[in-house]
């Protein structure tokens, strides 16, 4: 499965995961302060110099990542155009593509398993209330296996569909995949029991 | 406990399977994602304590930077942006779905359906609104008509569930975790 790493090394790469996210938390509260539009436009225009200082394709991808906002934006600029304060609605605007594209550029520049260790270390005071933290590994793990394994079984409950059926493959084949996905949970667990269990 | 955790791990991968599936169409025309079906199985099927954890599970894995939205989107920039009270509200809603079937004794697929309804729509477009109303700088009643559109494929995905849910229960009866 892909993460959303960037596979461009960039010099961010190699910070440690924890400052960046200390750093993008303090970097959100501050975007989400900020006072009036320009200041808005401002702030935008910095991270996105920062995206370019980082190369181009980088940047690409960085925009991509920001694609999901697009009908957001559409609904400010309706809104705001039509109450005729535009001020308002950069200021709305660029606050959310700002905020989004900083926490975008911590996930670019992190990989998944140095996330999944300041996840695991924010978890350890947990593990007094009974979530020990190999459990969660292993959950972790399991999920990471499964989606695939899932994808594929709903693949070819779609294709026996298509072999069968004229119509397409309707919301009818989730419940054989349920089925068929209870069945290897219930596989794993007795192969982890088999194995000296948790 | 290993059977919890494989379901629970299943559970939070289903979510993620539900929303990139390629356009389950349930209205023919409007793709729907069948995400939020995830989040009420979860509910329905493992019961309020394991739902919400596997949903918790699944989120933890897109802050992580795996691209489990429905869309293909994750990373913690979906935290950021507008649609963040949803995802405040995932385990949430599974939480009150399985809640409503453990508590509820009457069939389980009209339990099923009143706990999606109850966790899957209301609780989630609660947080949801709250979350669009903030990060929109807009009112709450505004928000709100930001979110209507959603609530007709709420309801067919409510049924589904509630027909999932019931189909399990006779299938695998001793994998519906919230009537065991």
């Amino acid at each position: 499965m892909l993460t959303l790493t960037s596979p461009v090394e960039t010099p961010l790469h190699h910070w440690p995961a924890g400052a960046k996210l200390l750093l993008v938390a303090a970097g959100t509260m501050v975007i989400f302060a900020l006072p009036d539009w320009r200041w808005g436009l401002g702030a935008l225009a910095l991270i996105a110099a920062g995206y370019l200082a980082l190369g181009q394709d980088f940047a690409r991808t960085g925009l991509r990542l920001l694609r999901p906002l697009w009908p957001f934006l559409l609904v400010l600029a309706v809104w705001h155009l039509w109450l005729q304060e535009p001020g308002r609605g950069v200021l709305l605007a660029s606050r959310m593509f700002a905020a989004v594209a900083l926490a975008n550029l911590v996930t670019m520049t992190t990989r998944l398993d140095a996330m999944m260790a300041v996840i695991q270390r924010l978890l350890t005071p947990l593990a007094r209330f009974g979530l020990r933290p190999e459990v969660v590994a292993l959950s972790i793990a399991l999920v990471i296996r499964f989606v695939p394994v899932l994808l594929d079984k709903a693949t070819q409950l779609r294709q026996s569909w298509r072999a069968r059926s004229p119509k397409t493959p309707a919301a009818s084949i989730i419940l054989p995949l349920a089925v068929l996905a209870l069945d290897d949970a219930d596989h794993v667990a007795e192969a982890l029991r088999a194995r000296g269990g948790l | 406990m290993e059977r919890n955790i494989t379901h629970i791990a299943l559970f939070a991968a289903l979510i993620a399977v539900l929303g990139l599936v390629p356009k389950i169409d349930l209205i023919s025309g409007v793709p729907i994602t069948a995400q939020s079906l995830g989040i009420m199985l979860c509910g329905t099927v493992l019961g309020a304590r394991r739902g919400a954890l596997a949903v918790l599970l699944f989120l933890g894995l897109v802050a992580a930077g795996l691209p489990l939205l429905s869309g293909g989107r994750g990373g913690l920039g979906v935290f950021a942006g507008p649609s963040v009270g949803y995802l405040v509200g995932f385990p949430i809603a599974a939480f009150v779905a399985g809640l409503v079937v453990e508590r509820w004794k009457v069939s389980i697929g009209i339990a099923s359906f009143a706990g999606a309804v109850l966790g899957g729509i209301v609780v989630m477009h609660i947080f949801g609104i709250i979350g669009m109303s903030i990060m929109l700088g807009k009112s709450l009643t505004e928000a709100a008509m930001l979110a209507v559109p959603f609530i007709a494929g709420d309801l067919l995905k409510s049924g589904l569930a509630a027909g999932i849910t019931r189909g399990l229960a006779r299938a695998r009866p001793a994998s519906v975790l919230s009537r065991n």
